[in-house]
């Protein structure tokens, strides 16, 4: 099976999403030195390709169950910029009214399922989510997201094993970046790669590189085609670097610095650029209206979180029970 | 087979209350499906679910993995786009196993979502002790989650409430925990609703009325103490009320103080251990809100705090309350 083929406005569009997600974590590191916002920002600089790839082309009704790094999946499933920046602030606008921090919210009628800090735990979530849609006959798919660190808790291991024998319509997305906050991938892993798990559920298990985003994408792509034709799901395991450290207060001295630069000059941005170059789909004016597009984005996104009232104290007694 | 259903007057046990529960509501209701482990051609361990994959299907009724976790976090999911899953546990005492998924998922869906999401979904589980069933097939881990805000609990007392409240519990918009005492399975029979007759979430209700004392109760232990109330009224002419609480979250405050302020004594009994069990709200509650209306000290009858429940019979016998244990507490309390 191969990847549909991207028309000229897709890869555009792509290129705004990989530019808008690294723009909006920009700004939220930026702000979090500025002491403006509170709590923990998990950067997924670096891993734009991935989260981008994976989500793009999925149907409105389609589901994605992302983690912490994955705000970019999240812009790409239309959540609107302002409302996630909201979120972050914990104003009243964010997808939780104040409620909960950065990405542990979501939007069943954007299919998006957001997550809670025990990581992996979506994955039984996403699953139900995908058996849901196989009690309908409908052919909608999840992606489910989760890092190479959270690949060792056991609830990942029960969802596969669940999804297989269900052939539920559901992608596995590994981001496997190397470190799990401190802890390098040898520490964690007696196996080479994650994705070899797959074979010990029965179902496949690509190993893609995670920084080029039109592999990402062909490799989902097929992923999705396979979960819509009822063929069951697939994991594939994405290999990436994020740049920052664990959450923004972390140095990362556990890692070289020569790893860092080595992976710099992987930056999936200027990768994809040069494609969209040699396709003259891209040059530097167009480059450069991007660049003051999605800054504009982003400042709109900030003046509405910061304009967004601050929920009262009294509601944080509301919405714990449906009436 | 359909359940041995329903006319009201019809005495079935409290195991073919809930089969007929499950059953009335999936019939009802397309949004409802079942899983768990071995509820298939099996019928469940305690074949609450016999003869479901016959009418219902594979995809209804439907047998998972050994994955505690897995089997909450798919009624969870389910639920997000509009199914209404009941989740069983095998034995109450493996929810440990996806405790994670109930407490940190479900239980805060809706809260993380500010208010823009429901989960109706229902974990049964089979609880109990008094069946020698040892320490891993005994448990009462209600308060676990009656301390866990975005979660109700219920546990029935009678095959009336089992039906009635697994009704409203799988009509209602909340996750809800079903402790089901498997010792009054087989043992206690008596009259239920029809197919429409719920019993709403949060409403205690008085099993014996009475003014001399109060007994908070609610599963199991509802029926010993009838037995010692009865025993009490006999002996002494001491008529105590039994206010079984029915559902544990939410609590009907209203109902413990209207009778504790009618009566001005209270005593809590419940299988569960001691400490931090839902007896120690109820005293605690009592004590903040009727404090002033209070003539004797607020006495708790409960398993001590050991685990639920040892092996050997005389152990087991020697931790649980039992209808001898409350009686002396009562009369204890009734003369103070
Ligand atoms: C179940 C659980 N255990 C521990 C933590 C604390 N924790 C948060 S992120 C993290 C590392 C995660 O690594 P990985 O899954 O590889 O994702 P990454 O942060 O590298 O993207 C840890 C240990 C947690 N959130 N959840």
């Amino acid at each position: 099976m191969r990847a549909p083929k991207l028309s000229d406005d897709q890869l555009q569009e792509m290129y705004h999403a990989l530019r808008l997600s690294r723009a909006f974590e920009e700004r939220l590191s930026l702000l979090h030195r500025q002491g403006k916002i509170l709590g923990g920002i998990y950067s997924g600089i670096g891993q734009e390709a991935i989260t981008v790839g994976s989500a793009y082309g999925l149907r409105r009704e389609d589901f994605i169950s992302p983690l912490h790094r994955d705000l970019g999946a999240l812009l790409v499933k239309g959540v609107p910029p302002g409302v996630l920046m909201a979120q972050v602030f914990g104003k009243r606008d964010g997808l939780s009214r104040g409620k909960d921090s950065y990405l542990h919210s979501g939007d069943t009628s954007l299919g998006v399922y957001g997550n809670t800090s025990m990581l992996g735990s979506n994955l039984p979530v996403a699953c139900g989510l995908a058996y849901g849609f196989k009690l309908r006959s409908q052919d909608h798919v999840v992606v489910a997201y989760f890092g190479e660190g959270a690949a060792n808790y056991g609830d990942v291991h029960e969802a596969m094993n669940f999804a297989a024998i269900q052939r539920l319509g559901i992608v596995f997305v590994c981001e496997n970046n190397l470190y799990a906050y401190s802890t390098p991938f040898e520490k964690a892993f007696a196996i080479p790669e994650v994705s070899v798990r797959a074979q010990a559920y029965g179902f496949p298990g690509v190993d893609v590189y995670g920084n080029d985003l039109l592999r990402v994408y062909a490799a989902t792509q097929r992923a999705i085609a396979r979960a819509r034709a009822g063929e069951g799901p697939t994991l594939i395991e994405c290999k990436t670097f994020r740049w920052h450290g664990h959450s923004e207060h972390d140095k990362a001295s556990y890692r070289t610095e020569e790893e860092l630069l080595e992976w710099k000059a992987r930056d999936p941005i200027p990768q994809f650029e040069r494609y969209l170059t040699e396709k003259r789909l891209l040059n530097d004016a167009s480059r450069d209206e991007m660049t003051a597009r999605v800054e504009r984005e982003i400042d709109e996104a900030v003046a509405f979180a910061e304009s967004s009232p601050w929920p009262e104290g009294p509601e944080a007694l509301e919405d714990i029970y449906a009436p | 087979m359909p359940p041995e259903a329903g006319r009201s007057t019809d005495e079935v046990t409290y195991l073919e209350a809930i089969r007929q529960a499950l059953w009335e509501e999936m019939e009802r209701d397309e949004a409802v499906f079942c899983l768990g482990e071995d509820i298939g051609a099996y019928g469940g361990a305690f074949q609450i679910t016999k003869g479901f994959v016959e009418r219902f299907g594979e995809a209804r009724t439907l047998d998972t993995p050994i994955s505690e976790s897995c089997i909450v976090g798919v009624a969870t999911g389910a639920a997000l786009i509009g199914f209404r899953p009941v989740a069983e546990m095998q034995f109450g005492d493996f929810i440990a196993c996806g405790f994670d998924q109930v407490v940190n998922q479900a239980a805060t869906l809706r809260y993380r979502y500010g208010g823009r999401q429901t989960v109706p979904i229902v974990i049964r589980c089979p609880c109990g002790a008094g069946v020698h069933g040892g320490l891993y097939h005994s448990q009462q881990p209600e308060a676990w989650f009656v301390h866990r805000p975005g979660l109700k609990v219920v546990a029935p007392a009678t095959p009336y409430d089992a039906k009635g409240l697994l009704k409203a519990a799988i009509r209602d918009d909340n996750p809800v925990l079903y402790f089901e005492h498997k010792g009054l399975y087989r043992r206690i029979k008596g009259p239920v609703g029809d197919a429409e007759t719920v019993v709403p979430l949060g409403v205690a209700d008085i099993k014996r009325p009475g003014d001399a004392l109060t007994v908070v109760t609610y599963g199991a232990m509802v029926h010993p103490c009838l037995e010692a109330a009865a025993r009490l009224a006999d002996a002494e002419s001491v008529e105590a009320e039994v206010l079984d609480l029915r559902t544990l979250a939410p609590l009907d405050r209203e109902a413990i103080l209207t009778s504790v302020r009618k009566t001005s004594k209270v005593a809590i009994v419940h299988e569960a251990s001691r400490t931090c069990g839902v007896g120690a709200e109820v005293a605690a509650f009592v004590a903040e809100e009727a404090f002033e209306d209070l003539d004797g000290p607020i006495v708790r009858v409960t398993t001590p705090d050991v685990h639920l429940a040892p092996f050997s019979p005389p152990l087991e016998e020697y931790v649980l309350p039992n209808t001898e244990k409350i009686f002396a507490a009562l009369r204890k309390l009734a003369a103070y």
